[in-house]
């Protein structure tokens, strides 16, 4: 935008006018969106993560916004002034001032670059202080909260007071996701609850094909994969609900593949815990043992997660070759 | 100006003479429905399928696992797979190749029938199969659009299925593979073929054989992505993500195959393409020279060239997967799920940009015309579209920064994928200096392209946030990106096709298209597209994830307001092709030679153009961006004293503005 005019007396200064239109309009429009919509944008604030997310999308928006009220009050100008309807519309000249002009070049390739590397910089600095920011690390994540790592968390365990990090596997099938609780014997809920305030690291995987674990209102997303640990944290801050959706095409149902989730307070969430363990325990002890991939049948289909036997897994109907359940 | 001095000679030998046909030895192609044309190609194609089905059905016959399953992927692969070359020896395709295995000259080596059913017909005059590509990327808009209507009428309402959820996924993957198939053919093929060797001086592709066999690729590649829905469709979307392409029944089969066969088609376009711009440029068209389109179909060729192989490959392995019991992505087997991810995206990021370049090329050269200035900044948009080509091998993952692959590596293709944005801002700052202190001539193709800038610029932003990882998060995977490439590729290739045919369709037909209908179909479009996905970002900030047929209630509203305006959208399309009708058909209107006043080359030449384009080959004296310069060096030396001068429409009057 900072083209050099070759201004002469007659000419009125079309970059200056260009710049005074630009300037007060994305100034006002900075300023309304950070203040009014900024404290609204999806997903909320009820996870660190979500926070975090919220914060990158409004500064990400507060700069590209003038970007491109830039480009459009440049290309709203020129289809104004220099139309060729417009009476009285000087001839433009060719050669090679037309052609190229370096000052111009240098100074967009240099405003587009400094952009750009600011923005690889900034989400970068977020991504790591961010454990990850949600997003599904693999079983070897680079980024982690303290008290997370394998060791300690396979012999943790979970109380209100002691600040744990508390391991939660997400478990992907067609077409229903399922949750263990290691540090609660292990007993698998259809019902996602959560401690606020704690650090979470979901375990996700899958028993078949990929889904995608998005938990929106935590901003916590991670692929399933089979026979894949693919882990996630975040933090939560406050008490509320939210939806889980599949968030990666996983076959026919993928449309009603989706549950709703809590967060409450801690104490709340440990005698949720015990209780639900406690009356799981004869459906626990039919379970595979927990384990942070479940291997699948000779079907290619996860019926070995039923180690009982008394379970028929697949029917022979067919919809696009899988197979449905008997029941 | 006429092209008919009797000049045989040429500049220089290392461009293509036309042949003369040796009158006795030479086996002149049967002319008429006996010979081969688009019906035969149709009866090789049932007869190829049958024999392949029943020769896929007498090997897995002996299968335990496929009597039991009832299904047999080896017949629906092996009769697709000999469909489509029964489809090729039909039409024709394999004459040539044959007669030189075995050391025969070759049939209708240059002889062409030369009557209406040429269109029907395997024709290596690249102006021919350039029209054929127009007819065949609007069969594949069309029926992706259809799709597109029924996508629309199931998310009128979050609950009530029009559709059940087979139909619903089976619509959405046909959809997307239809598009995507088509979107990588919209400009190189019927644009790209024929005007590329005008624009460059040259009466002819680097290989006529191959271009033809590209765009019967093409054609076979639809019947073969179409035979899904025989089969009972796909669940995988156009991504085809294994494991669930493992699992999936026959119809996963046809689009593994249509992949592999476009993709065949795609890298002879891209290398047959490069090797004419390459090698074939007119004396005197030197690489400063070469058009601002043709750089772009060269960088999209590379890609092209490159880029399809890996996905040729991805889609072999899958089909082995499904007939020969391999297991390239099944993980229990010793495969990968990511194998799958890795290989089509490092196919499908460049495949993006295969998509985006050739748009913004023929943007770029259709804006001097209409703004009457030269190309600003032409180095730099040059430079731009190489700089897009090569980063985009380089971006892939960031399709996969959820997927549990090496975290450590997320800051690198953040980093690479944001920078992929400074040579895509090359095409603004070219648009930019070529608009200042123009004066534009608002016609039909420059509002196209006009537009391409205001809904690119929407689609590139959000990339930006689609790229920064912890956005990703949230904008992954629904319908934000969904928008966001619709935005690019409907926004930016589709608008950028438009403006090429309203610009170009003169010097195709001879016929101009109606201004008023387009000016209809210019608003209709561009209004109803901004209203159909704009909404769209904000559905998918709200937590719609892609490819659902139920959502949450409170997005009703807005689902239903992108809907009608879909609707509305597909009645643009109706307003198109009535002007086709209209102008070309119902009442023609006779085209100028040059109506736009343009410096092109390919404007030079006669209407209708002769068989080899130039009579004579052109000596290249200067780049075709000489607008309004006083005393511009003429663009050619068409060796007939008719020079081709610049000064006839620069400007004469330089009085300044008020």
């Amino acid at each position: 935008m900072t083209m050099n005019s070759e201004n002469n007396n007659k000419d009125p200064r079309h970059l200056r006018r260009i710049l005074a239109i630009w300037l007060p309009l994305a100034a006002v429009g900075d300023l309304l969106f950070w203040f009014l919509v900024g404290p609204h944008v999806p997903p909320g604030d009820l996870t660190s993560t979500a926070s975090s997310n919220q914060f990158d999308f409004n500064i990400l928006f507060v700069i590209a916004l003038p970007v491109m009220i830039g480009v459009w009050v440049f290309l709203g100008y020129s289809i104004r002034t220099w139309s060729a309807k417009r009476v009285g519309v000087a001839e433009p000249k060719g050669g090679s001032a037309a052609r190229s002009n370096l000052r111009a070049q240098v100074w967009w390739i240099t405003l587009t670059t400094v952009i750009v590397l600011f923005l690889a910089g900034f989400g970068t600095v977020e991504l790591v202080i961010g454990n990850g920011s949600g997003g599904g690390e693999g079983p070897n994540p680079a980024w982690a909260p303290t008290g997370a790592t394998a060791a300690e968390l396979a012999s943790a365990t979970w109380s209100p007071t002691d600040n744990h990090v508390l391991p939660v596997q997400v478990i992907g099938q067609q077409w229903q996701f399922t949750y263990r609780y290691p540090t609660f014997g292990g007993f698998e809920s259809s019902q996602l609850i959560l401690p606020a305030g704690t650090d979470i690291e979901f375990n996700v995987t899958s028993l078949d094909v990929i889904h995608s674990f998005w938990a929106y209102q935590l901003s916590v997303k991670a692929d399933a994969n089979p026979g894949v640990n693919n882990i996630a944290y975040t933090k939560t801050t406050k008490t509320g609900n939210f939806t889980v959706r599949c968030s990666e095409l996983c076959g026919i149902w993928h449309g009603a593949m989706y549950n709703y989730g809590k967060v409450v307070s801690k104490s709340a969430f440990e005698s949720w815990a015990t209780s639900t363990e406690a009356a799981n325990a004869a459906n626990t002890a039919n379970l595979a043992p927990y384990a942070f991939t479940y291997t699948p049948d000779a079907n290619g289909a996860a019926g070995g997660y039923y180690e009982d036997g008394t379970v028929t897994p697949y029917s022979t109907v067919e919809v696009y070759g899988a197979k449905q359940p008997a029941s | 100006m006429t092209l008919t001095a009797e000049r045989l000679d040429d500049h220089s030998g290392d461009v293509a003479t036309p042949p003369t046909p040796a009158k006795n030895s030479e086996r002149l192609p049967r002319s008429g429905w006996l010979s081969q044309h688009l019906g035969t190609a149709i009866v090789g194609f049932i007869v190829g399928y049958f024999v392949g089905h029943w020769l896929g059905n007498y090997i897995g016959s002996s299968y335990a696992y496929i009597a039991n399953s009832g299904t047999n992927a080896i017949a629906d692969t092996l009769g697709l797979a000999l469909g489509v070359l029964g489809w090729f020896a039909g039409i024709g395709a394999l004459n040539y190749p044959l007669a030189k295995l075995v050391g025969r000259s070759a049939p209708h080596d240059f002889k062409e029938v030369d009557d209406w059913s040429k269109y029907f017909r395997y024709t290596t005059d690249h102006k021919v199969v350039g029209k054929q590509y127009v007819v065949g990327v609007l069969l594949f808009l069309f029926t992706g659009g259809l799709l597109a209507m029924a996508i629309r009428t199931e998310l009128l309402s979050p609950v009530t299925h029009v559709f059940g959820p087979g139909t619903y996924i089976t619509i959405v993957s046909e959809h997307g593979t239809i598009m995507m198939m088509m979107a990588t053919s919209i400009i190189v093929g019927p644009l790209g073929n024929y005007f590329v060797p005008l624009m460059i001086g040259s009466r002819r592709m680097a290989y006529p054989q191959i271009e033809a066999f590209s765009f019967w690729c093409f054609t076979a590649g639809y019947l073969v992505i179409f035979s899904a829905l025989i089969y009972g469709g796909f669940p995988t979307g156009w991504t085809g993500y294994a494991p669930l392409q493992t699992q999936a029944g026959a119809g996963m089969v046809s689009y593994l195959l249509g992949f592999a066969v476009i993709g065949l088609g795609m890298m002879s376009a891209g290398f047959n393409l490069a090797a004419t711009i390459i090698n074939y440029r007119a004396p005197g068209m030197t690489w400063s020279r070469v058009p601002i389109f043709v750089w772009a179909i060269l960088a999209t060729s590379a890609l092209l060239t490159l880029a399809t192989p890996t996905l040729f490959a991805a889609g072999l392995f899958g089909l082995l997967d499904k007939t020969a019991q391999t297991a390239f992505y099944v993980t229990e087997h010793g495969g990968s799920s990511y194998l799958w991810q890795n290989l089509f995206w490092f196919f499908g990021h460049p495949e993006v940009y295969i998509m985006a370049l050739p748009g913004f090329g023929l943007v770029a050269e259709i804006m001097p015309v209409f703004c009457r200035k030269p190309l600003f900044a032409y180095k730099v948009a040059a430079a731009g579209m190489v700089g897009v080509a090569l980063l985009s091998f380089f971006v892939w993952q960031h399709h996969l920064f959820q997927s549990g692959i090496n975290p450590d590596m997320r800051p690198l293709f953040m980093l690479t994928t944001e920078l992929i944005s400074i040579p895509t801002g090359f095409i603004y700052l070219v648009g930019m200096g070529t608009l200042y202190k123009a004066k534009i001539r608002f016609e039909i193709p420059m509002l196209f392209a006009l537009a391409l800038f205001f809904n690119f610029l929407i689609g590139g932003v959000t990339g930006v946030f689609l790229s920064d990882v912890p956005v990703d998060v949230t904008v992954h995977g629904g319908f934000f990106v969904l928008s966001h490439f619709h935005y690019t590729i409907m926004g930016g290739l589709l608008f950028a096709f438009m403006a090429g045919l309203y610009y170009w369709m003169p010097k195709m037909t001879g016929k101009m298209l109606n201004k008023r209908i387009g000016k209809w179909h210019f608003w209709t479009m561009f209004i109803f597209f901004n209203l159909t996905f704009f909404p769209m970002f904000i559905i998918g900030l709200l937590g719609q994830p892609r490819r659902v047929f139920e959502y949450a209630h409170n997005l009703q509203g807005l689902n239903d307001f992108s809907s009608i305006s879909a609707f509305l959208l597909g009645g643009s399309f109706l307003i198109f092709v009535w002007n086709l009708l209209w102008s070309l058909w119902i009442s023609p209107e006779k085209a100028p030679p040059n109506p736009w006043e343009s410096l092109g080359l390919e404007w030079q030449t006669a209407t209708p153009i002769p068989l080899h384009n130039f009579e004579r080959i052109p000596v290249i004296l200067t780049d075709p961006y000489h607008y309004s310069e006083e005393g511009a060096p003429d663009v050619a030396d068409f060796g007939d004293q008719q020079l081709v001068s610049s000064s006839s429409t620069a400007a004469g009057d330089t009085s300044s503005s008020n």
